[in-house]
């Protein structure tokens, strides 16, 4: 009796000890070797602009020379920084080094999906709106729905782009070598992996400048935080070795200059007026029925309007918006009456009906919903994954990541614009029957925008990594694909047409991104 | 968009599952005091339904109108084997299926988690006629039978995590009277879900979840015969760690989750047809974190199979075999 005892104590134990130091948890970008540019892109000041008109729009003085009193002491701060560095600055700086587009877009992904939380309703069964004037009063601005969070990742990467650009100019132009270049000592204790890269203005400053500016426009109840990360940044790169305090000023500040060109036309995009008014959703409804269409209607209780029914208006990066309705909006859906929509709806039936485990595996990998950091999110994650084992340069990173995210922006306008233009309902609305494996979105269904969204992030990013061309397509028609097998979406008509549609929008991104001067 | 449906999943997979599998029988099970003879073997179906309208988001009590009632049944083998008077080894697998009555929300059915437990009464002491003492210790563990996802609270059938327990449970017969009070610690294995990334309270860019340990209490008492038992039992859950669902999010699997709750168990055992039994029971939670406020139902018919000649007694438990 004893001896059974003793061996379940013991097996207990042992089992309890195992499992309490295995339940560390590692993000898959946690540990990742420091940026090694295979090729700085030293000529990058001359790529093609998305906003500003040249790249020294906003003039960075020149630097002091690197033999004068004042540079000698800015070495000696790098000097004393890296003479007392804590474990967590040693983890600040291994984590930042990675780059800083990267970290940026995580930061990004990171108050996408902290953000993207639908209101909660009124005692009386309206729902209250984020309001950007009073941003911290419930429900707090912004909702990062899809196409609120597809935008902000759009502004923020086209911003840092562009100040990365107009940083590397003056980088060539001014040629000042980094502190690991100019002292030995700092280069033995330099963290930084060394590089030719001229190091004023410091590209991690301009990368925190301009983001910094445009996360305090996108979500500005995060400044606290946004500017902590600043400041961590900032730390880790002069102690890393890799600049010093006067490439940090000037490049924080042309950054937040760059950042205002930007800002500036986020306030006039007509993102504003997105929203709408209930008699703007009213007559949505009521146009659709002179049709002779069944209007889509909110399947929430209780019911919420639509999200952001005019967000096709808003002025899109890669065309404009006359494209967006003559060129790029597809044609209707089947009518909402016909056979092919009856036999389209009962092809979403039987796949839920008849959901096996892989197809709920699909559905909940794509689904991006509510709390997440949306499918423009999703294909960031991806990007940024596969970027990392490309060598790029800290510029090459954030012009890619400009194209991506572009395009996302993009998909999303011309996305919504098909669907408020048709306002077609969801299959559940023609077939209470059908129960989804997933939450239903509140806005029309006809195009998907999982669809859309994924279509444009394949193209483009097909076409800066080729050889995972294929990879891409393949995800993008099982992102597709998973709002069929969830019983959202149609297949023919949301699906198929979602996809052709953002592959025509990923096809304008490829275009710009053949004539920008990087390839 | 779909914020709601989730949160009442949770609270189903939390309590109807775990508090259905810790209480389901009041006869034999891991919680209670009582042993199964040497050569025992006592098995049997059983039959669960719990369901709940209002959920608390952190400490916020809501309804949840795009699920409306949140319900699940669950079907169950539990047994119990004597391997000496003194040491039991217990198990119980449910099928599971959960349903939301409103909203689109597609619920789940499918085989949950495999419970294990060794059961083992180190002590037992009558003093006087009328008065016996024990105290039992209890090593568990549980790990999913089938590939379910743990996310989709509170549709998904359970939390897919792996656990290991331990429990001491002290007990207290005065004649036909009886008090029981235990308390569990539940060590729970970190769980993958679907998806790549996911936020609790920062983001996390991997498809593995840390999951919180447990710390659970319970507290029993009544009426305990050779033919009857009929008791009340309060439970004390308590989710060490994890977050709370953000105001209008989503459950999620690592949130903290905690409850109070006040049950009632019946058992009887056949007079003309020794051996067999039939339980039912009923439980309340009356206030949680995280979870849905679930009033639960369970019932099932258990036989004792005498797997040899030398176990003479019908009856199994040591403490009122008077």
């Amino acid at each position: 009796m004893k001896k059974i005892f003793f061996a379940i104590a013991l097996t207990t134990t042992v089992g309890l000890v195992y499992l309490g130091c295995s339940k560390d948890i590692h993000g898959r970008t946690d540990d990742l070797p420091a940026l090694n540019p295979s090729n700085i892109d030293l000529d990058a000041g001359s790529w093609k602009l998305v906003l500003l008109s040249r790249p020294d729009s906003f003039v960075v003085a020149a630097p002091a020379a690197t033999n004068l009193p004042g540079y000698i002491g800015e070495l000696n701060e790098v000097k004393g920084l890296q003479a007392n560095l804590s474990d967590d600055e040693r983890d600040k700086i291994k984590y930042w080094g990675a780059g800083a587009t990267l970290r940026w877009n995580e930061i990004m992904r990171e108050l996408v999906a902290k953000y993207n939380l639908p209101p909660y309703q009124n005692e009386d069964g309206s729902y209250p709106a984020p309001n950007g004037a009073n941003p911290f009063a419930y429900p707090q601005f912004p909702f990062s729905n899809p196409p609120y969070a597809a935008r902000a990742c759009g502004y923020v990467s086209a911003a840092q782009y562009d100040a990365l650009v107009a940083c590397w100019y003056y980088k060539k132009l001014y040629n000042r070598p980094a502190p690991y270049k100019v002292d030995s000592t700092i280069g033995a204790n330099a963290i930084a992996v060394k590089t030719d890269l001229p190091s004023y203005p410091s590209e991690q400053a301009v990368l925190a400048g301009v983001t910094a500016e445009m996360m305090k426009m996108l979500f500005p109840t995060e400044i606290a935080y946004i500017n902590s990360k600043v400041d961590e940044l900032q730390t880790a790169t002069m102690a890393s070795g890799a600049c010093v305090r006067s490439d940090w000023v000037a490049g924080e500040t042309l950054g937040r200059q760059i950042a205002s060109v930007f800002a500036a036309r986020g306030r006039t995009d007509n993102t504003s007026k997105a929203g709408g008014t209930q008699a703007q959703w009213d007559s949505l409804a009521t146009a659709t029925a002179a049709k002779g269409e069944i209007p889509w209607h909110s399947l929430e209780t209780p019911a919420r309007p639509p999200m952001l029914p005019f967000f096709g208006n808003v002025k899109p990066f890669l065309f404009d918006s006359l494209t967006v309705k003559n060129v790029l909006r597809p044609g209707p859906p089947p009518s909402t009456g016909s056979d092919e929509m009856k036999k389209q709806t009962e092809e979403v039936y039987s796949y839920t009906s008849n959901a096996t485990a892989e197809n709920l595996k699909i559905v909940q990998f794509w689904a991006d919903g509510a709390g997440t950091f949306t499918p423009a999110g999703h294909w960031d994650a991806i990007a940024a994954e596969d970027f990392v084992k490309q060598n790029f340069s800290e510029v090459r990173w954030a012009r890619n990541f400009a194209l991506l995210n572009m395009a996302e922006m993009d998909a999303a306008i011309v996305c919504w614009d098909a669907k408020y233009a048709y306002f077609n309902p969801r299959p559940s609305q023609l077939n209470p029957a059908i129960k989804t494996l997933t939450g239903v979105p509140n806005f029309p269904s006809y195009i998907s925008g999982h669809s859309t969204f994924s279509g444009a992030a394949a193209v483009i990013l097909g076409h800066i990594i080729p050889e995972r061309a294929d990879a891409y397509m393949a995800m993008a028609e099982e992102a597709a694909k998973s709002r069929l097998l969830g019983g959202i979406h149609y297949n023919a008509s949301d699906c198929k047409v979602g996809m052709d549609v953002g592959k025509n929008v990923g096809n304008y991104a490829v275009q710009r991104a053949l004539t920008d001067g990087a390839e | 968009m779909r914020i709601s449906e989730r949160t009442k999943q949770y609270m189903i997979a939390a309590v109807l599952v775990i508090a259905l599998q810790t209480q389901t029988a009041n006869a034999q099970t891991d919680a209670d005091a009582i042993m199964m003879a040497k050569n025992n073997f006592c098995v049997g179906p059983m039959y669960g339904y719990g369901s709940w309208e209002n959920y608390w988001e952190g400490t916020y009590k809501r309804s949840a109108l795009n699920l409306g009632t949140v319900s699940s049944q669950m079907v169950s083998v539990m047994g119990d084997y004597g391997i000496t008077s003194k040491l039991n080894f217990l198990f119980g697998a449910p099928y599971v299926k959960t349903k939301a009555s409103a909203g689109t929300m597609a619920g789940t059915d499918g085989i949950q988690d495999l419970s294990l437990w060794l059961k083992w009464m180190p002590l037992e002491k009558t003093i006087g006629k009328k008065t016996t003492y024990a105290v039992y210790g209890v090593g568990g563990f549980s790990t999913p039978l089938s590939n379910y996802e743990g996310d989709y609270l509170p549709l998904a059938l359970g939390l897919h995590s792996t656990t290991f327990s331990g429990r001491v449970i002290a007990d207290i017969q005065h004649g036909d009277f009886f008090a029981t009070a235990s308390g569990t610690y539940t060590l729970r294995n970190n769980i993958t879900i679907n998806r790549d990334a996911y936020y609790t309270t920062s983001m996390h860019y991997t498809n593995e979840v840390d999951m919180p340990d447990m710390v659970a209490a319970q507290f029993r008492a009544g009426y305990r015969t050779n033919r009857w038992i009929a008791e009340a039992l309060f439970d004390y859950n308590n989710t060490i760690g994890g977050f709370d669902i953000r105001k209008n999010d989503m459950p999620f699997p690592s949130n903290n989750m905690d409850w109070t709750s006040l049950g009632v168990n019946i058992k009887y055992n056949f007079k003309k047809v020794p051996g067999l039994s039939l339980v039912g029971g009923s439980n309340y939670v009356l206030h949680g974190r995280n979870v849905g406020q679930s009033t639960m139902f369970n019932g099932g018919v258990f036989y004792i199979f005498k797997m040899s000649k030398s176990a003479a007694t019908s009856h199994s438990c040591k403490l009122c075999s008077k």
